[in-house]
């Protein structure tokens, strides 16, 4: 019988425009595989505008790793390859053909394969990627051997989608990619499920572990520390469920199959709901005649971890949800003195915490000014682990390395402390904070 | 409301660098910031955020001041005619509470806040919003007839000394208000010992009755005249003379209320204050080698400012401990002193400000084993995972 954690310490933000649960088909016509989306990553680009590609084409590797490869989505042709400030590249713009033809690699029997051969064929396909490592939450390693494998499946952040409904329609495939995966690791390979949902459970080969409470009870974060925390020294490797099915396509059919639903959800998306299509669309079909209002924030991903996307932009490559909510950029008269019904707040100073189960439409204003660390005991209170969070952020501000490492930085990411930042009377950048705390240590320790 | 801001933007412009006014920067800034909240949005990170900030808090804070406030001006009153043995309506009582006290908190925040501003444009900051609750405290807790100059001058030095010369609020050591306190007590005396300054116009003497000592509960029971002291009604409702704000336990536990309930004011810091309050009183219930000794918990909580100091000044976010385990550590020693200095100082009826003052000073080490640790909690794992 799997084990249930209880996680006490978080936050449910229940926002408006959760996506209905029917699946469509979604046909875009360009998409884009963005160098930016994989931290440390130095591209160097194998094709030029107007190449053609198949599903599984190489499209850049990178400069320190040559044999990781960042491979094409779709098939059709290579459209633009747009650099931003001192030619950074940005994306590389795919227009499908509608064809989908992939590169043939053959298909393989995870079980009669060694680890040696299975890294390989991953990397080969383009797949490596999407197997990311803690500490640091960047692309794997090739030569490490993690002392176990974690995987989420499921989101509970703002508006997240239903990763059991997904998953279940490809269960076998996920069950394949589970069986690949517990090939790369001498440890365990962990399965996060919520609570009360058992769609998923019952895998064999891997260790499930039920988990509830609020966000982030769904963040691979919180379940490695809750399971088998890492220590200086020690490597966890994470993927995301989705991606475990993709892996387990590549093995059963024998090609890079990228695809997968991602849910359009946010107050200002006029029929929120889920979308079948492959890894990089554009989104900007979804949103002709889809939007309640005009200025608003698009964000690939979640509302508390996401990026800040142009209207014409694509999803990213980690993230398998859109959001939409509406900018905040006005004046509030007295805002901060009203009684606020209708704000919502973490803290009990606004009448709003008397109706706890009402969802709110947050917009982006940041309601406040940036301030000094004034206020103390309140991190505390959404980060479920035995981390002391006010004094890792210091320490990563003065970028104090020796502290950093005994305060915890192993174990977060800057997705554990987004609710931190959420939170925050000091209106603190806190994730950046984590993230350049983060890869100081990497530089440091590579 | 349009037009006024709509006057806001139009002028913003000559605030800005290289604009007329650029010297009044961030005093328009406040004043636009305290009108509305600002358009700013967010740019990385979390896309949305808490509708909650520092001007919210401290109003919260300021909130759960004001019951304290309010039936000091009328305490105020109360004792004034008390000691001129006149009658006297509610209202009487309240006017004469307010020319008292209404000048003092004045003072406290033009004195306080021109600081305040006049470092925010230096250091081209935005202007924190800190002072106005300490702002309200410094009145809360000065003996009536202060002059008001002595509480210019504290307030101006609590800022600078006090908060500015350390970086700023959020990086002070001691609880600005508590040190304006102690400024005036160790630079003047005589303007806050003694029994005839906690009474309204008592310092000059004029008119009192027979037998009207002013005389708080504390200088009667460092004294030894146990007997003499109010009842437990009246220590708890307040009507007894005493710092501006002090008084009244009960205004205090409704302040404490709204700040537990509101999850601004530390509860740890609060229940724990008073647990060590408690126990030190206990300890020396136990030893009762003075009559001040034997006095009960309850009458010893009620006394003074205990309860308006672990309510009020130990809780502030910035000068308090900052880890969960520490506060119930700081709390609980402050309680501890306040009550020890309060019965072993000789020169002084009151400790919890020295108390506190003395704990802000150990916050940072009581973090600093906390944190430590913590830290030995994560090495003891890893080293139990090198030995399986």
């Amino acid at each position: 019988m799997a084990d249930t954690i209880k996680i006490k310490k978080g936050l449910n933000i229940n926002l408006l425009g959760e996506a209905k649960k029917s699946v469509s088909l979604y046909h875009a016509k360009e998409f884009a595989i963005k160098p930016t989306d994989f931290i440390g990553v130095f591209p160097r680009l194998l094709v030029k505008e107007g190449d053609a590609v198949k599903a599984g084409s190489p499209i850049f590797h990178d400069k320190f790793k040559e044999k990781v490869v960042f491979v094409s989505p779709v098939s059709g042709t290579v459209k633009q390859i747009k650099r931003g400030d001192k030619r950074v590249l940005e994306e590389i713009i795919i227009s499908s053909d509608d064809n989908n033809d992939s590169i043939e690699f053959g298909k393989h029997d995870p079980n009669s394969m060694d680890r040696a051969s299975i890294i390989e064929f991953l990397i080969q396909a383009g797949i490596w990627p999407m197997i990311r490592q803690r500490p640091y939450s960047v692309i794997a390693n090739p030569d490490d051997s993690p002392k176990a494998i974690f995987i989420s499946a499921f989101d509970s952040s703002p508006l997240a989608p239903d990763l059991s409904m997904i998953i279940k329609e490809e269960l076998n495939t996920f069950k394949t990619g589970l069986d690949v995966l517990a090939k790369l690791t001498s440890g365990k390979v962990h399965l996060g499920l919520p609570e009360g949902r058992s769609e998923l459970a019952g895998i064999k080969g891997v260790e499930t572990t039920f988990y509830a409470g609020p966000h982030p009870a769904g963040n691979v974060g919180i379940h490695i520390h809750k399971l088998n925390p890492i220590n200086k020294g020690e490597v966890v490797w994470t993927v995301n469920a989705q991606d475990v099915v993709i892996i387990g396509r590549l093995f059963n059919e024998g090609r890079y199959d990228s695809s997968v639903v991602i849910a359009l959800t946010g107050s200002e998306i006029k029929n929120p709901q889920y979308f079948k299509t492959f890894k990089g669309a554009s989104i900007k079909d979804l949103m002709k005649d889809n939007l309640k209002s005009q200025n608003v924030r698009f964000i690939s991903g979640n509302v508390l971890t996401g990026d800040k996307v142009r209207q014409d932009c694509y999803i990213g490559f980690y993230h398998q949800q859109i959001t939409v909510i509406p900018e905040g950029n006005y004046h509030e008269f007295f805002g901060w003195a009203t009684p606020g019904f209708n704000k919502f707040s973490f803290s009990k100073a606004f009448f709003s915490y008397l109706s706890p189960r009402k969802k709110f439409m947050l917009d982006t204003n940041l309601h406040g000014g940036e301030r000094a660390l004034v206020m103390t005991g309140q991190y505390e209170q959404v980060l479920p682990m035995d981390v002391l969070p006010m004094q890792l952020i210091k320490s990563c501000m003065i970028e104090d390395i020796e502290l950093m490492e005994k305060l915890g930085i192993y174990e977060v990411d800057e997705e554990d402390f987004a609710l931190i930042e959420f939170i925050d009377t000091s209106k603190t950048n806190i994730q950046k904070i984590i993230r350049n705390g983060l890869d100081l240590v990497r530089k440091e320790m590579s | 409301m349009k037009a006024l801001r709509n006057y806001l933007d139009k002028i913003k412009p000559q605030f800005k660098e290289g604009g007329k006014f650029e010297k009044l920067h961030s005093t328009f800034d406040a004043i636009e910031t305290f009108l509305y909240v600002p358009d700013k949005t967010t740019s990385s990170g979390s896309h949305i955020r808490d509708s909650i900030d520092l001007k919210r808090t401290m109003t919260v804070v300021i909130m759960a001041l004001i019951p304290s406030l309010l039936f000091g001006i009328w305490n105020t009153g109360y004792q004034h005619f008390l000691s001129l043995g006149q009658d006297a309506g509610f209202m009487e009582m309240v006017g004469y509470g307010l020319i008292k006290v209404l000048p003092i908190v004045v003072v406290s925040y033009a004195s306080g806040l021109a600081v305040e501003f006049i470092f925010a444009q230096y250091r081209g900051h935005e202007v924190n919003e800190g002072y106005l609750v300490s702002g309200m405290l410094i009145p809360l807790v000065m003996p009536v007839d202060i002059p008001l100059w002595m509480v210019a001058v504290a307030s101006i030095f609590a800022v600078i000394l006090g908060k500015e010369a350390f970086g700023g609020t959020g990086m002070n050591v001691f609880n600005p208000a508590l040190l304006a306190r102690a400024f005036i007590f160790f630079a003047y005396p005589a303007q806050i010992t003694g029994d005839t300054i906690w009474t309204g116009g008592l310092t000059k003497g004029e008119g009192v009755v027979d037998g009207f000592s002013g005389a708080t509960p504390l200088a009667r029971a460092a004294a030894g005249a146990i007997d003499k002291l109010p009842s437990i009604q009246d220590l708890f409702f307040g009507f007894i003379p005493g710092s501006i704000g002090e008084t009244s336990k009960l205004a205090i536990l409704i302040g404490a209320a709204i700040l537990i309930l509101t999850g601004i004011g530390s509860w740890r810091i609060m229940v724990s204050g008073l647990l060590g309050g408690v126990v030190m009183t206990l300890i020396f219930n136990a030893f009762s080698a003075n009559a001040y000794m034997t006095i009960d918990p309850l009458t010893q909580v009620l006394m003074g400012s205990f309860l308006f100091g672990m309510v009020f000044m130990a809780t502030d976010p910035v000068t308090a401990a900052q880890t969960n385990r520490g506060k119930w550590i700081y709390g609980f020693l402050a309680g501890f002193f306040a009550i020890m200095v309060r019965v072993f100082n000789p020169a002084y009826p009151e400790g919890t400000m020295l108390a506190i003052l003395l704990m802000n000073t150990f916050a940072p080490l009581i973090d600093h084993f906390v944190i430590e640790s913590n830290i030995k909690r994560r090495l003891k794992r890893a080293a139990s995972l090198m030995k399986s």
